[in-house]
């Protein structure tokens, strides 16, 4: 029997829950955690400059790995500095579990140093969260936590442990569970095998069809089904922002990506479908834009781990609850042994059509003669980095540039805060995916509004070597909020631009980094090319980008899904 | 639409709030709540009533459903059920009042339950149209102070709730 207090067995816990890495800040209430953490190896922990970054790094590393990430703050402005990265990974579904230390369970409720009602403050953004009673429940609960955050539709855990849960001299027996079942916590293993046979079945007869796959794809780990599905059956697929990368880019079948800035082919193709296959997405906002109008031909099967994201704003035809892994390949075997075949006559038809559309507008751009346009910079860092990347974004016109412009053709590549939209994301996540992801090329894409919500983290890349490019599209404004104003304000461009930026090159210096500015649209190649030969930098790239460029396609407010602006003149 | 929906729940430390919380973030009505340990000191049984389009409603049960701590729920509107609700009345009871506000809550077959020379307290069980039936009936100036518990219900008939 071995006796180890409240403290040894949340690491040890952490060791055999196969934790590599952990991503925290100390504090007074987790000083028992850290000094366990300190008397071994096996678990590595990053100490950030901000209790934000420690989440966003844990999140980075969850979508780049599939694996969930963890984060360790103590009690009050440790656990509340950690909501923004908490809520961003909630409305994204990303697996990750947050230890709070909390003061100890005799102050709690007598606004003692450091309290704050951490459950409470956690529990609209959670999945689930669980506080420690017993010093002997910790195995328990941080087997539970990981479970629940990485089953069925993953999402954060926020355990709080107060502190004298973990004092170092009480010892007890230490157990960890083998297995963990909740009887009231089920999720769905197979989907319903009749609705998958009518699914098949209407997609067979289908005219035509497209099929709308989104980030439960990648975090199901589905992308191989998807793709053998959808070249078995030759349909057109497009995918939401979060759905990047589950199936190839590059691919002629891809359409590109849907929704507010959207391609003009997948949006028309949407609105004119009479089938949509809808795989592990969620019809939200920025897809459907005006829910009354959206695709009106259109009959809906619904593939979904969550329940209730089935018939939340749109209503499905054919709901199908189950991991979308296991969907899809009973739906292979199905259209594959099945007698009908796909209307040969009607598909043609169909991709002619859709044809047209790609060669209507595409993904074009007016270039200038003299300044950089944010478009080419994307273009050419594919270019350079052959597609193969990762590519973390922040918030806002730069996301909407990296979205359309790098072309994806693997899961797990593009990484950015398509939910919650949090400006101040990109540059941890960018050092979460660094740190396991050493010989890969991590792209920081950011615009010079987001980068200052967590530039502090420079000083965290020196300490543990993470060299990462950030790749600044400078355009001296808060684009997006900028373009908003232009279209919607009569350009009265209200709190959106900065009037004294820093001068980023001496920042990234201060910091023992590289900086490196590019204002020539001669010099944007050969000084990009520099820049990713600089292997073991972390390189802070300054790029002084058209002040005056929109994101187009946009969806026009409160329209169809095929209203669009193509540029600041042309609508559809 | 008012529904009735019977949540059997984790008796743990949190798990209200959760289902409270719900209602609030998402924007849903809650009209009463009642809940209370059950015969199994491990679960709690959760009564909301609340209002709703058919859409609402089956987000209300989907979200419910998802929540760690819910075992499971049942919308005792979709078939026959019982309902009821139990009212504590107090009343001002003098004079030729005293007479009259017996008979009625006679004919409501509920109870005084406390008498002193001015007031009367009653108790009254049943669904909340005759609750507010016999309010109206006794007339609120005579009301001197009221409490119910919400709603609880149950299913007509086999059908159960429970693991």
């Amino acid at each position: 029997m071995e006796l180890l207090s409240g403290a040894d067995m949340l690491i040890r816990s952490l060791q055999d829950e196969g934790i590599e890495y952990i991503y925290g800040y100390p504090g007074g209430a987790a000083l028992h955690i850290y000094d366990a953490l300190f008397r071994q190896d096996n678990v590595k922990h990053i100490l950030v400059r901000h209790e934000q970054a420690a989440v966003h790094m844990a999140d980075g590393y969850a979508r780049a790995t599939g694996k969930p990430g963890t984060v360790l703050v103590t009690s009050g402005p440790g656990a509340t500095n950690t909501i923004t990265g908490i809520a961003t990974a909630f409305m994204d579904s990303i697996p990750m579990v947050v230890l709070c230390g909390q003061v100890a369970s005799t102050l709690i409720g007598e606004d003692a140093f450091q309290e704050t009602d951490m459950i409470g403050v956690s529990r609209p953004v959670v999945k689930h969260n669980l506080s420690v009673r017993h010093p002997e429940e910790i195995p328990e609960v941080i087997r539970k936590a990981y479970y629940i955050a990485s089953t069925g539709r993953p999402g954060p855990v926020v355990v709080d442990i107060p502190k004298d849960m973990t004092t170092p001299n009480e010892r007890y027996e230490y157990v960890f569970p083998k297995k963990i079942k909740l009887r009231s916590y089920n999720p769905a293993i197979r989907g319903h095998a009749g609705q998958i046979k009518k699914a098949v079945d209407m997609l067979l007869a289908a005219k035509r069809p497209i099929i709308y796959a989104g980030g439960g794809v990648i975090l199901g780990k589905a992308s191989g089904q998807l793709t053998e599905l959808v070249r078995m059956l030759g349909y057109p697929i497009t995918n939401t922002l979060m759905g990047i990368g589950c199936y190839p880019a590059s691919d002629k079948q891809h359409l590109g990506w849907l929704g507010m800035h959207g391609t003009y082919e997948s949006n028309m193709a949407m609105h004119h479908s009479d089938l949509i296959l809808c795989v592990g997405a969620r019809f939200d906002d920025r897809v459907t834009n005006a829910t009354e109008k959206f695709c009106p031909g259109a009959r809906i099967v619904h593939i979904d781990i969550d329940p209730a994201s089935i018939s939340k704003t749109i209503d499905a035809d054919v709901p199908i609850v189950g991991p979308v892994d296991a969907v899809l390949k009973e739906m292979i075997t199905l259209v594959r042994e099945s007698k009908e075949k796909p209307d040969a006559d009607a598909i043609a038809s169909w991709w002619k059509q859709i044809e047209e559309w790609r060669a209507f507008h595409g993904m074009r751009y007016e270039t200038s003669a003299d300044t950089i346009k944010p478009q080419e910079v994307i273009e050419t860092l594919c270019r350079l980095t052959k597609g193969e990347a990762f590519v973390t974004s922040d918030v806002g016109q730069h996301q909407m540039f990296a979205a359309q412009y790098y072309k994806f053709d693997k899961p797990n590549r593009w990484i950015n805060s398509g939910g919650l939209g949090t400006m101040g994301f990109g540059f941890p996540a960018a050092m979460g995916v660094k740190l396991t992801h050493p010989d890969d090329e991590v792209l920081c894409i950011t615009g010079e509004g987001s980068i200052q919500m967590n530039i502090q983290e420079l000083s965290t890349c020196k300490q543990y070597n993470l060299p990462v490019k950030i790749i600044n599209l400078n355009n001296q404004a808060l684009g997006m909020v900028k373009q908003w104003q232009d279209m919607n304000y009569e350009s009265r461009h209200s709190q959106s631009y900065m009037e004294s930026l820093p001068d980023f090159i001496k920042l990234a210096e201060a910091y023992g980094h590289v900086g490196v500015r590019i204002d020539r649209k001669e010099d944007l190649e050969t000084k990009l090319k520099e820049v990713l030969a600089m292997k073991d930098e972390l390189v802070f790239v300054d790029i002084y980008v058209d002040r005056f460029e929109h994101v187009y396609p946009m969806q026009v407010a409160r329209g169809s899904m095929k209203d669009m602006w193509l540029s600041k003149t042309e609508r559809v | 639409m008012r529904r009735i929906i019977s949540v059997l729940l984790e008796n743990e430390p949190g798990a209200l709030s959760r289902v409270v919380g719900l209602f609030s973030q998402r924007n849903y009505n809650i009209e009463t709540l009642t809940v209370a340990p059950t015969e199994d000191e491990t679960l709690s049984r959760l009564t909301v009533t609340t209002t709703g389009s058919d859409k609402v409603i089956e987000q209300i049960t989907k979200q419910l459903n998802k929540l760690i701590e819910v075992v499971k729920l049942v919308d005792l509107t979709e078939g026959s059920h019982i309902e009821r609700e139990l009212m504590l009345v107090k009343l001002k009871a003098t004079g030729s009042q005293r007479a009259e506000i017996k008979r009625t809550v006679d004919i409501f077959r509920g109870q005084i339950v406390d008498v002193t020379s001015s007031v009367y307290t009653v108790q009254l069980a049943g669904d909340s149209e005759k609750l507010d039936g016999f309010i109206q009936a006794v007339g609120t100036s005579g009301v001197l102070e009221v409490v119910r518990t919400g709603v609880s219900g149950i299913a007509r008939g086999e059908k159960v709730l429970s693991l």
